[in-house]
């Protein structure tokens, strides 16, 4: 993660329609793209909103960063070699507060302890020094 | 004028005896569009005459919307003509050090062609199913690779199809319709895969790719995080428990051993599967995945009429569907069912006019023991989140009211990913035909083909039949 010296795994592309939400990321921001004309949130980000309207009416909206883990695996084994070696870790499909799920890492918490229904709320890892990459942890109770 | 007529699909049935002058309307009109048009025609019992239309033009909306009641439900019964397997072939599946892509193709596709007793001159069309040849063997442009040496005419299409592991199960599909389309009479389609050419965790990135590799892949998701995710889901809506997973590695594994070409020839006790700590995607396990295997099957399909002259025992596709669902895991609804299947199984039941009850042998896509459970859930033959209690019951084994996998299945039998929809349908012919040897099922008269492809975002059934 942020201390290995390089970041071997794969990185996000700043293309137009998903610049703003990296940038908002490397700001320690989570926003999410919402649909003006539905009002709806959605992910992932894109040009066109989902849904039958596929509008170009976007905005990026300050989003709460919470939700509750639905799914996840353990992994043990991961998708590029740059994961060789690492300690398993947890990939998971967190809800948000806005009911867009995205797929992301559950860290500062032993694997053994993720269960459907967790709350969990963002962090920022910083990997390299132009990309951040949002991951969530267990909300303190 | 009767007709009947579903969005999104390529199928319309017209239903008049004063049809003609529309349909004359319909082929000019669709001539201009510049799409295909299979013009199927079939006597009932009634007075009047049924003709069916079968279009790959996707937008056919556009043409009969002037003829479409508002907010009419659409359905549809009934679609082709008749096409034949006449002849199948394979390779052994395994890990081959020693064999190209290239042998194994060319070995199955001239092994189907010897048990069908035609010629390479004989085949009107070669369709191939292959995920991942510019990965594994740095090889693209692969139909004409195959295709030329093989000896096919030169006035023969050679096409590629690539949609993840249902690429075998879209390449028949596509086999079907040239033939219903009238462009051929008989096609030859291969599906291979050489996938032991890169150390596993290579075959792990490669096969991520049919994953959303931007929003899924970069945050450490691998196939297998897929299934474990789903298997999580259903474990928690429905009780799913480890013991019944199992149950799907050891009757898989059983086949498997009575399974000549089978990759896998070792039985497995529930014991030995339970106390295995090799984890790959908690809760999914070594003995959860499906091997990584290279190997080839091949089919001839026929127009029936032709079959009868040179299959011995000729089986029929009475019935197919293939439906898509959301791309990525992220975007579903429901990780305890696949979509997917359930509308590509809809279309196959409704062409075939069966039901799930009247099948009699299946081959499904179990890549994870769990895509099983939630398959034969899917294909309606066993109620929602009853998958493993019925799995563990044997219902689903060689002897069972609903034998799933004979041939060992992508768990024992292998999964060369771009072969495995093209290998079901070789299975499943040899269990029509009576010739599966020690897994035959006895008197399997229908049998139905699942092949999913990334995460179910495709999925091909086909339904066939003694002919
Ligand atoms: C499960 C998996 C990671 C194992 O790969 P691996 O760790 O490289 O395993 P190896 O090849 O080193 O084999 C180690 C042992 O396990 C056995 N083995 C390998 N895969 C197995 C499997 N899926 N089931 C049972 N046994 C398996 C091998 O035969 C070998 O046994 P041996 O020690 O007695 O010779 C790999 O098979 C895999 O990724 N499978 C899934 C493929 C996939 O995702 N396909 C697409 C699905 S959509």
């Amino acid at each position: 993660m942020s201390e290995e010296k390089e970041y071997a795994k794969p990185l996000p592309e700043f293309r137009p329609e998903t610049k703003p939400y990296w940038e908002a990321c490397k700001r320690h921001e989570f926003v999410l793209p919402r649909s003006k004309v539905t009002n709806e949130f959605f992910f992932y980000p894109r040009a066109l909103s989902p849904g039958e309207d596929m509008s170009e009416d976007i905005e990026w909206a300050k989003a709460s960063g919470k939700g509750k883990v639905w799914t996840f695996a353990i992994h043990h084994m991961g998708p590029t070699k740059a994961y060789k070696g690492e300690p398993p870790y947890v990939v998971a499909l967190v809800e948000m507060e806005e009911g867009v799920k995205m797929m992301t890492n559950i860290v500062e918490c032993d694997p053994k302890d993720v269960y459907i229904g967790m709350d969990v709320e963002v962090l920022f890892d910083d990997v390299t020094p132009d990309v951040t990459l949002p991951k969530f942890k267990p909300v303190k109770k | 004028m009767a007709w009947q007529y579903r969005d999104g699909v390529d199928l319309i049935q017209l239903e008049n005896s004063s049809v003609l002058p529309m349909l004359r309307g319909v082929f000019l009109k669709s001539l201009y569009h510049n799409c295909f048009l299979y013009l199927l025609t079939e006597t009932t019992n009634f007075f009047c005459s049924t003709l069916s239309i079968l279009s790959s033009y996707t937008n056919v909306e556009d043409q009969f919307q002037f003829r479409l009641a508002p907010g009419r439900k659409k359905e549809v019964k009934k679609v082709m003509k008749k096409v034949s397997v006449i002849g199948i072939g394979k390779t052994r599946y395994g890990v081959f050090k020693e064999k190209s892509l290239l042998d194994l193709a060319v070995e199955a596709g001239k092994k189907a062609m010897e048990d069908a007793g035609i010629a390479p001159e004989d085949i009107d069309a070669f369709y191939l199913g292959n995920f991942a040849g510019s990965d594994f063997v740095n090889q693209n442009h692969l139909a004409p690779y195959i295709g030329s040496p093989l000896g096919l005419r030169p006035d023969v299409p050679c096409t590629h199809i690539e949609n993840a592991c249902a690429s075998g199960g879209s390449s028949v599909r596509e086999g079907i319709l040239a033939i219903g389309s009238g462009n051929a009479n008989k096609v030859l389609v291969i599906g291979v895969e050489k996938m032991n050419t890169v150390p596993t965790p290579k075959v792990t990135e490669f096969l991520a790719k049919a994953g959303d590799w931007e929003n899924e892949v970069k945050v450490g998701y691998t196939f297998p995080s897929t299934f474990a995710m789903m298997a999580r889901r259903h474990m928690h809506q429905y009780g799913t428990t480890r013991e019944h997973l199992a149950a799907v590695t050891v009757k898989n594994h059983e086949n498997g051993l009575k399974n000549p070409y089978a990759h896998m020839q070792k039985s497995v006790t529930m014991e030995k599967v339970l106390e295995d700590k090799r984890v790959v995607a908690d809760p999914l396990r070594l003995y959860d995945c499906s091997l990584i295997t290279d190997g080839a099957s091949a089919v001839i399909l026929s127009e029936k009429s032709f079959s009868e002259t040179f299959s011995r025992k000729p089986v029929d596709v009475i019935g197919f569907g293939q439906a898509n669902d959301s791309f990525a895991l992220y975007q579903k609804q429901d990780l305890t069912r696949f979509d997917a299947t359930v509308e590509a199984a809809k279309s196959a039941f409704i062409m075939a006019d069966i039901k799930p009850d009247d099948v009699d042998v299946s081959e499904v896509h179990d890549c994870f023991t769990i895509a099983e459970i939630i398959a034969i859930e899917d294909l309606g033959f066993v109620p929602k989140g009853e998958g493993g209690p019925a799995t563990l019951d044997g219902v689903t084994s060689l002897d069972g009211r609903f034998p799933v996998n004979p041939s060992g299945g992508l768990k024992a039998k292998g999964h060369p990913v771009g072969a495995t929809g093209v290998d079901q349908i070789v299975e499943i012919t040899l269990q029509l035909r009576g010739e599966a040897g020690k897994r035959q099922v006895n008197d399997a008269e229908i049998g139905l083909t699942h092949n999913i492809g990334g995460s179910g975002a495709t999925c091909v059934v086909h339904i066939l039949a003694r002919g």
